[in-house]
């Protein structure tokens, strides 16, 4: 167990890198084949600060935010994350399980890791670009306090908020059930 | 601890490691990471049938969640992936992230690829069914709809599925040299594929260099003459089958304009400003219950209930893409915006209310050289609207006409039941009807519409299905059954070699190390006889 334990840490830490030059490397891959300049780098919301430079402390406690998750069972899970992280980052990183979740990596190609809010906490997220609300329009049982969880950046502001994992049965672009 | 068992605790733990080693974080937060090492022989055999997004999210689900259970792919090109790599436009890479998880899936130790296997031809679904203990049907749509009028075979006519195809890649579509040398395209359909269709006949060959779109497409749209695209739909804007990001990428696109009649938006602003101009969302809480898409509609304020015939409420997704849809189609654009379109030398539009009803051709008889298109009118209102004929026609002079009106899913063995008029295989809930052991997941099931993360869920339904007829003894999975190693045999009788998964990696090596040398993420090979070459070495 112990082996496991250190193994994940040790490719955590490498994985963070990897996942944020493949951010980068997405942005520069973006702004090259996609029309869309303008939005491209916002695709990234969340840049990851912590990983890089030579200062290898061990991560501090009081770094942390706790967050909670309520699951498609009803249950809440307890979690704590690093301001900086998106909460898609936070949920991979615990290992939270939610089928399906984060189908694109957070590259805003889809809607699966739609998450609801409660209204004060909404209020206190970073604005929602089109590109986001583009995505969030197709996922199903939207609300008015609803997110997509790969945009979301943890801030400490967000400490104890609790968000929401709704029943995820696809996006809206599918059968023909009226507008499709 | 005999020493004996401690080898074998240090080769669990090797392989634990190595298995961690490969696993990237968001597969492994996907599950997909087995850690166990050998298949006891008593495990439920699981056979599936097509590579695509279906077929290996079916399977990640599968092994997930049980232990015992071993799950064979296969698929019938060389290459997995499916639509993903086929279907998918070159200028959405991002859509193809979904690949990460089905590389891992492939590696599982309880999960194994075999390409280049024909089911139906190569082996029959009943001998499938022999070898295992359940055989899931996920091969999709290979087939697409007619449009059913005279001329659709001219020169100059394609579906969209052999048009995309034929950019992306796919081997049987790689000789459809389509002619680009007219300067009207008509597209008929208004979904998101035919967007996508628009979309790479319009865009400048410097964005398009850079994707994975095959070169001799490449090529042929760098000598392209088409500069006007009409999307045609039968219906009006609000039936638009399109979603807003493609919309947004049309209206974007570099060098290109939209060109719109007014016309024909008449009475979609008044119901627009009918609605509060936020449109109101029911607030959550925690304890809220879910909801559908009708529930997000709301009534049209007192002061509109007499205007417009169309007293439709709009949910939000609809209602944002109209407002964008208008944007581009009648309102006055900004100076700036003004002076872009004025430089710009490619047009596109959408056409409602048209219906085809001939291709009409060159005086030489051998190329289409227009459409004529049936007026309709709108009847009902709600969901319940419909297209009715006016009896009046227009003839719209094109060189290029590309159908988009649905991809169609094939009967592929005679033993497997099929549902000619929906062209999907009966069944309930995944199961086939009237054949036990038997499931299916996808665009087979359900029919030929959705993104990826709907067939994700479909795929997961169907494995929750199979699951649970294991595990209530509905399938019976405690009879020894030979699985691949039964397969394997009546291929090799038959001359058939499968593709494995690193097979599939070499081709994938050198698809890459092609493209890297014009900078494109990879460089697709077109002919089958040359990824077996490639895989084979």
């Amino acid at each position: 167990m112990a082996l496991m334990t250190s193994t994940r840490r040790l490719f955590h830490v490498s994985f963070r890198e990897n996942s944020l030059r493949r951010a980068e490397a997405l942005i520069s891959a973006t702004n090259t084949t996609s029309g869309n300049l303008s939005l491209a780098g916002q695709r990234m919301a969340c840049i990851r600060v912590r990983d890089f430079g030579t200062n290898t402390q061990p991560l501090r406690a009081d770094n942390k935010v706790t967050v909670h998750f309520t699951n498609r069972d009803g249950e809440k899970i307890s979690v704590k994350g690093s301001p900086g992280d998106s909460l898609l980052d936070v949920i991979i990183d615990q290992d939270l399980d939610f089928d399906g979740f984060g189908a694109c990596e957070g590259t805003l190609a889809c809607s699966t890791c739609h998450l609801i809010f409660e209204e004060d906490v909404y209020n206190k997220l970073g604005p929602i670009t089109d590109e986001e609300m583009d995505m969030l329009d197709l996922a199903y049982g939207l609300t008015d306090t609803s997110r997509l969880g790969c945009q979301i950046c943890l801030t400490r502001s967000l400490e104890g908020m609790t968000a929401r994992v709704p029943e995820s049965v696809a996006d809206i672009r599918q059968s023909g059930d009226g507008s499709s | 601890m005999s020493t004996h068992k401690a080898a074998l605790c240090k080769v669990q733990i090797l392989k634990l490691f190595l298995t961690s080693a490969r696993c990237g974080r968001i597969t492994r937060f996907h599950g997909v990471c087995g850690l166990s090492t050998s298949t006891p022989a008593s495990s439920a055999k699981v056979c599936i049938v097509g590579g695509g997004p279906a077929g290996f999210y079916t399977a990640q689900h599968l092994v997930k969640t049980r232990t015992d259970v071993q799950v064979d792919i296969y698929e019938r090109l060389p290459v997995p992936f499916g639509l993903v790599r086929f279907g998918v436009a070159p200028d959405h890479p991002e859509v193809k992230n979904v690949i990460n998880t089905f590389t891992q899936t492939a590696q599982h130790a309880r999960c194994s690829f075999h390409g280049n296997v024909r089911v139906g031809k190569d082996v029959t679904v009943e001998e499938l069914q022999e070898a295992y203990h359940a055989v899931v049907l996920s091969y999709g749509a290979e087939g697409n709809r007619t449009m059913g009028v005279p001329g659709e075979d001219l020169a100059g006519v394609y579906s969209a599925k052999d048009f995309v195809g034929w950019y992306n890649g796919l081997p049987r579509n790689s000789e459809l040299r389509p002619d680009l040398s007219c300067e009207t395209a008509v597209i008929l359909g208004q979904g998101n594929v035919a967007l996508d269709v628009a979309r790479i006949l319009l865009s400048p060959v410097d964005i398009l260099k850079k994707t994975d779109i095959t070169q001799h497409a490449l090529d042929a749209l760098a000598e392209s003459s088409v500069r006007r695209v009409l999307i045609v739909g039968r219906r009006g804007p609000l039936q638009v089958a399109c979603t807003i990001k493609e919309l947004r990428e049309m209206v974007n696109l570099p060098g290109t304009r939209p060109e719109m009649e007014a016309s024909e938006f008449e009475g979609i602003a008044e119901t627009l400003k009918c609605l509060n101009s936020t449109f109101p969302l029911p607030k959550a809480s925690i304890g809220t219950i879910y909801l559908t898409r009708n529930m997000l509609q709301t009534p049209p304020s007192q002061s509109c209930r007499n205007s417009a015939d169309q007293q439709q409420s709009l949910a939000r997704p609809r209602k944002r893409l109209t407002e964008l849809l208008l944007k581009a189609a009648i309102e006055t654009p900004g100076e700036e915006e003004l002076e872009r379109r004025n430089r710009a030398e490619r047009a596109w539009g959408f056409r409602f209310l048209r219906k085809p009803l001939e291709v009409l051709p060159s005086t030489d008889l051998i190329r289409a050289a227009g459409i004529r298109l049936a007026v309709n009118r709108l009847e009902g209102d709600g969901e319940g609207v419909r297209a009715v004929a006016t009896g009046e026609v227009e003839d719209v002079e094109c060189g290029l006409v590309i159908s988009s009106i649905g991809y169609k899913s094939l009967l592929i063995d005679p033993a497997v039941p099929f549902d000619a008029r929906k062209a999907i295989i009966p069944n309930t809930m995944g199961r086939v009807q009237q054949t036990a052991g038997l499931y299916c997941s996808g665009w087979v099931k359900r029919g030929p519409t959705g993104v990826i993360a709907t067939t994700m869920n479909d795929s997961f339904d169907t494995a929750r299905t199979l699951l649970q007829d294991i595990g209530k003894g509905t399938l019976d999975v405690s009879t020894v059954k030979p699985g691949s190693q039964g397969v394997s045999a009546l291929l090799e009788k038959r001359g058939v070699k499968p593709v494995s998964f690193s097979d599939w990696e070499k081709i994938d090596s050198e698809e890459t190390r092609r493209g890297e040398i014009k900078g494109k993420p990879r460089e697709k090979m077109l002919d089958v006889g040359e990824m077996l070459q490639v895989a084979r070495a």
